[in-house]
């Protein structure tokens, strides 16, 4: 029950966030949780779209034997980054944001995974554990 | 050591001849360790149930507990020590319900199990209804790893009431250790207060905490942070001499956030900052 | 597109979001509560983000704007209403919400924006003055 979504405007990041809702409500995710993975993939999903040029994210359940969650892949063929320690730092952007959509939404989520190469684009692999 | 269909056919067809003799033994052996904490009518019907649901698998053929004949057997025995492990029985009293059989067929086979045969018979049999207690053990402990969540949840829910104090302040006396699940569900429980009964004032007694780490700072500084952002102050009182010492050593900021040394002191202020905007 | 209304109620603009909102609506938003408050001449407004399940940095960031550029305009704005699991969320992410005022609700909100402009008036010799509004900063 993999759901996938091309990112390649506004509208697109909406969608994004009204499906990992779905999803999160779904696996029973607590509301402050829920809360948390939605703001954290709005994040992402929006520098999927301003950063990578568009890309695409998939949102899919997790099980690791003990707990489910819910897993999300960002997606893009982008310039990719650089230097990641620059990016994750609280405040740097250079897009114009307020510099905390990399290092905000590694706190907000359980698991994150990041894949990058300059010219090639970036993965960003996040996922949260039910309580 | 598994049982062979020609095994499992001869014991279905001696679990059926000798129900009643079998069902009586058994009973007699599981009542003597329970003690009469249940009623021989409600252990008489579970071991006739029992009975059935062995003798149904062994007539089908079944060789160890795995398999798609067993499937109904196992359900009882899940059903037996989840309800064991909810009267508050233990893992011994509630084993010995399946253990049992083994006595009472021994007891039916009588004299036959001085015949080497029976005997081989009756030890293939004995390892089948080993495995039937053993998956009734690992039933029970899982049902008592549930209870146990769902009893810490409820105390977590007790531990953290919420009270209102005054017209526009509600305050939350904290008692006990304050670890970071607990923090959790007492920040999500303030904040949600302050919405329902529209309080722009909160103040947070530790007076019953006995110590502040670094991680339980956090999370009332973070509590605090969060009631700001939706418009509410925090008052935090109750602060004992010893931990105040601890925040300082730990080097813990806390800022501009106000702090009071009894939960008076607290109502006090907040009632001297109301009083200002009313005017 | 979907457009956010602005309502005047008396010397009060009020925004309430109900909607999920893409960001070229808050960019919207933004220029349309600028508008208002100088076609209206209101001095405070008040933006109801009771409905809103999350608040990410580009909202975030929309609404100090709208605050900053208010205030050029002489007009206060006040955020009521946001949801504890939003506010959990907001520290987390690490987000702070500079020059913003908040209250829990939309009541809350006009009796501070009242007290802000008959504070202005005059005859007001209080020395604590600001340390009776939240002001927000992270640990």
């Amino acid at each position: 029950m993999n759901e996938r979504i091309e990112v390649t405007s506004d509208r697109d990041v909406v969608r994004v966030r009204q499906l990992v809702r779905t999803l999160a409500v779904a696996v029973k995710l607590s509301l402050v949780d829920q809360t948390k993975l939605v703001t954290a993939a709005s994040e992402l999903a929006r520098n999927t779209l301003v950063y990578g040029g568009g890309g695409s994210v998939e949102v899919s359940p997790a099980e690791n034997g003990r707990r489910k969650g819910i897993r999300i892949v960002f997606a893009d063929n982008g310039p990719g980054i650089a230097d990641l320690d620059l990016a994750f730092t609280d405040g740097y952007t250079t897009g114009g944001g307020l510099g905390l959509g990399l290092s905000g939404a590694r706190r907000l989520v359980d698991e994150f995974d990041i894949v990058t190469a300059v010219g090639e684009g970036t993965t960003i692999t996040v996922t949260k554990w039910c309580r | 050591m598994t049982l062979s269909v020609d095994e499992a056919a001869r014991f279905a067809a001696l679990l059926e001849e000798n129900q009643d003799a079998l069902v009586a033994a058994w009973t007699e052996q599981v009542a003597a360790t329970l003690r009469g904490r249940l009623s021989q009518a409600e252990l008489q019907r579970q071991t006739a149930e029992l009975r059935r649901g062995f003798q149904q698998a062994l007539a089908g053929a079944a060789r160890d507990l795995s398999g798609e004949s067993t499937a109904e057997l196992r359900a009882q025995l899940a059903e037996l020590s989840a309800s064991r492990a909810r009267q508050g029985f233990s893992a011994t009293e509630t084993a010995v319900s399946v253990f049992a059989l083994k006595e009472a067929v021994l007891g039916v086979l009588g004299d036959y199990s001085s015949d080497a045969a029976t005997l081989k018979d009756y030890v293939a049999f004995s390892s089948f209804v080993d495995q039937a207690a053993l998956f009734t053990f690992d039933s029970y402990v899982r049902v008592r790893e549930e209870l146990i969540a769902d009893q810490t949840e409820q105390l977590l829910e007790l531990s953290t009431p919420v009270v209102k104090l005054w017209e526009g302040v509600v305050a939350v006396p904290l008692v006990g250790t304050l670890d970071s699940a607990r923090a959790q569900v007492v920040m999500e429980r303030l904040l949600q207060t302050l919405v329902d009964t529209g309080s722009p004032y909160a103040i947070i007694d530790i007076t019953g905490v006995p110590a502040v780490d670094t991680q339980v700072a956090q999370h009332i500084l973070k509590t605090v942070v969060a009631a700001r952002l939706m418009g509410a102050d925090c008052i935090i009182s109750g602060i004992r001499p010893q931990i105040a010492q601890t925040i300082v050593a730990l080097g813990i900021e806390f800022g501009d956030i106000a702090t009071k040394s009894s939960l008076a002191d607290a109502l006090r202020y907040v009632l001297a900052q109301t009083g200002r905007k009313a005017r | 597109m979907d457009r956010v209304p602005v309502l005047k109620i008396g010397d009060i603009l009020l925004v309430s979001i109900q909607i999920d909102m893409e960001d070229q609506v808050a960019l919207q938003l933004q220029e349309d509560l600028a508008d208002r408050i100088v076609a209206t001449g209101c001095h405070g407004v008040i933006i109801d983000i009771s409905a809103l399940d999350i608040v990410d940095s580009f909202v975030g960031r929309t609404l100090a704007t709208i605050a900053a550029v208010s205030r050029v305009l002489d007009a206060e704005t006040v955020v009521v209403g946001m949801r504890p699991a939003v506010a959990i969320t907001l520290v987390e992410l690490g987000l702070q919400l500079p020059g913003i005022r908040t209250a829990l609700n939309v009541e809350l909100g006009m009796d501070l924006l009242a007290r802000e402009r008959g504070d202005d008036d005059g005859d007001d010799g209080d020395d604590v003055e600001g340390t009776d509004t939240p002001a927000v900063s992270t640990p």
